[in-house]
């Protein structure tokens, strides 16, 4: 079983997680991969486990930084790492992201044929969860989204999604790009052994030239979407907190009411 | 300039987000609706032209609807002639849309809370980062594709209605590696989407798995009940109800928050409602930095004095 699995960069939004999750303390270089690519490594690590043999390689495209989340899957028992890094990639759509993404793929299943790719459902930091399907169509290989629960046997794939409407089970052959929700499993904690190991663990740094992509069909100059204008929100005015002291339910009654909401 | 809108329907109903969308299409220009599944009935073709579509385009496919790779096909198709289409932002629909997107060369953006024509080419808003951040994106390609989230737009029907003439869309589907192996429909639960609710009262861990109050108080306002990851993680209400960055997001004009301490994935999926309001015993709780109104206490005592309020303000 061969799974590359990709993962990406955040911002660390993950400084207010550590404190729920109680005796475990990250810092801040292993809070630095998108949480639901967590869930990724380990339906990867699993099905590996399961199989008995296989390996599983960790793909992020981005800066210099980016090269801590493909450590952090090291981490949690990735066995090999790969860094595409090229200042070209900046500023690329989601459609550039998967061309990109697609090149590397291709490069390491034409050295030994990959089994599955595992994304996370989402990317945290405002990316919106196309990336899966673009990079399966840009492959032309199955497309297995939003899995809950994945099985592998007998050279396919077959997934639980739950939708909003229905509970759809999918199979398709290998192949297969899969991505997998935070319902899936329940992702390890870095292991004392592995995180020993991917200090020293290499990481292959490639560039667009090592994929032989073409930079003019990525980056901002390819994007076909410009951002024109981002401002942060200003915080709530006039926010109210009482504390009910035996009238706190009539209180909220009358904000209602007031602003023609009840 | 015609704008395709992919309707979104149960059990043959137009859903309230799919007129909402049309409603923005027809400040766009002229709207066409885009229907895959079964035969349209015919109260639901008069309702699409009484909020503006000129044309009912239909495919009628059936569940290969339900496969991404054949709905792309099917909606590439149907809205082949159209500078613009418009889709409710759904996980299923952004897989829809990339792939139409793949093949038809047109920018994307999702998660939308509105779009205009600014010099010929469409500019969407939406709020991005956990909903802390407004952002104008440019489409700068000839033909562009919206993912709009429900209650973004104010709903209306046309002060002309459109002929809302059916027009089969005949198109050989793609042979796809996946298939349907089984679906199993969720059963509809009384009232309104959570997605399109235009109220949501959501209950957490502070309910201690009782949501009879949370439901009360949903009826009460016209809503639907929603929930935290830990509740739907405890089994104390299903999946479907889950409110946050991987569940589902809601932007209501109203979203009640109790015993819900909003922990930064939860705000990811309700942030850009209109006015929020919390319960929560604790005051230090994050749920109150981002709410318009908060009560700290215990929403077994809250929420059955806010209901005998309400009652007795509509009452009299």
């Amino acid at each position: 079983m061969r799974i590359l699995v990709t993962v990406k960069h955040t911002p660390d939004l993950q400084s207010q997680r550590s404190f729920t999750d109680g005796a475990v303390t990250r810092t801040a270089e292993d809070g630095s991969m998108n949480e639901l690519d967590e869930n990724a490594v380990e339906a990867a690590l699993q099905l590996v486990e399961a199989a008995g043999e296989g390996e599983v390689y960790a793909l992020t495209v981005g800066g210099a930084d980016a090269v801590a989340a493909v450590r952090k899957a090291l981490q949690l028992g990735a066995h090999h790492a790969i860094h595409v890094n090229d200042e070209a990639i900046a500023g690329s759509d989601v459609f550039g992201t998967a061309t990109v993404m697609a090149g590397a793929v291709r490069k390491v299943h034409a050295e030994t044929p990959l089994d599955l790719v595992i994304t996370g459902m989402a990317a945290l930091d405002g990316l919106t969860s196309m990336l899966p399907t673009a990079l399966a169509a840009e492959l032309d290989w199955s497309q297995l989204t939003l899995a809950s629960g994945l099985t592998v046997a007998d050279g396919e794939a077959t997934i639980v999604r739950h939708l909003p409407d229905a509970r759809e089970t999918v199979s398709a052959p290998l192949p297969a790009v899969v991505s997998v929700t935070d319902e899936a499993n329940t992702p390890r904690y870095p292991n004392f052994k592995f995180i020993m190991a991917a200090r020293k663990a290499p990481v292959a740094t490639w560039t667009l030239a090592d994929l032989d992509i073409d930079p003019s069909a990525v980056g901002a100059s390819a994007a076909r979407t410009t951002v024109v204008d981002a401002s942060e929100r200003p915080p709530k005015a006039n926010r109210q907190v009482v504390t009910d002291t035996g009238d706190g339910g009539t209180a909220l009654a009358d904000f209602l009411i007031e602003r023609g909401l009840a | 300039m015609s704008i395709a809108v992919l309707i979104e329907h149960h059990g043959g109903q137009v859903s309230r987000p799919s007129l909402e969308a049309l409603t923005l299409a027809r400040a766009l220009g002229t709207p066409v609706a885009v229907w895959l599944g079964d035969e349209p009935p015919a109260d639901a073709v008069a309702q699409l032209g009484e909020y503006g579509a000129c044309e009912v385009r239909v495919a009628v496919i059936g569940d290969d609807a339900r496969l991404p790779a054949k709905a792309a096909t099917a909606v590439a198709a149907a809205s082949a002639d159209t500078s613009v289409l418009l889709v409710i932002s759904t996980f299923v629909n952004k897989e829809i849309v990339t792939r139409v997107a793949m093949s038809t060369g047109a920018g994307v953006v999702v998660d939308a809370a509105g779009a205009e024509l600014v010099d010929g080419r469409i500019e969407t808003t939406q709020t991005v980062f956990a909903a802390t951040w407004d952002v104008r994106t440019r489409i700068e390609t000839d033909r562009a594709i919206v993912g709009i989230r429900p209650n973004t737009t104010q709903a209306t029907s046309a002060p002309v209605a459109g002929d809302a003439t059916v027009v089969g869309v005949e198109v050989p589907l793609p042979e796809t590696r996946e298939r349907l192996a089984a679906v199993e429909p969720v059963p509809e639960e009384d009232g309104v989407p959570l997605a399109e609710a235009p109220v949501v009262v959501s209950g957490g861990r502070g309910t201690g798995g009782d949501y009879t109050l949370i439901r009360d108080f949903a009826e009460l306002l016209g809503g639907a009940v929603g929930a935290s990851r830990d509740a739907t993680d405890e089994g104390w209400i299903s999946h479907e109800h889950m409110v946050g960055q991987t569940g589902t997001t809601v932007t209501p004009a109203l979203y009640v928050a109790c015993g819900i301490s909003g922990a930064v994935h939860h705000r990811g999926g309700m942030q850009a409602s209109g006015t929020i309001v919390a319960i929560n015993m604790d005051p230090d709780a994050p749920i109150f930095e981002i709410s318009d109104f908060g009560v700290v206490g215990s929403l077994f005592d809250v929420i059955p004095q806010a209901i005998e309020r309400i009652e007795a303000h509509r009452e009299s």
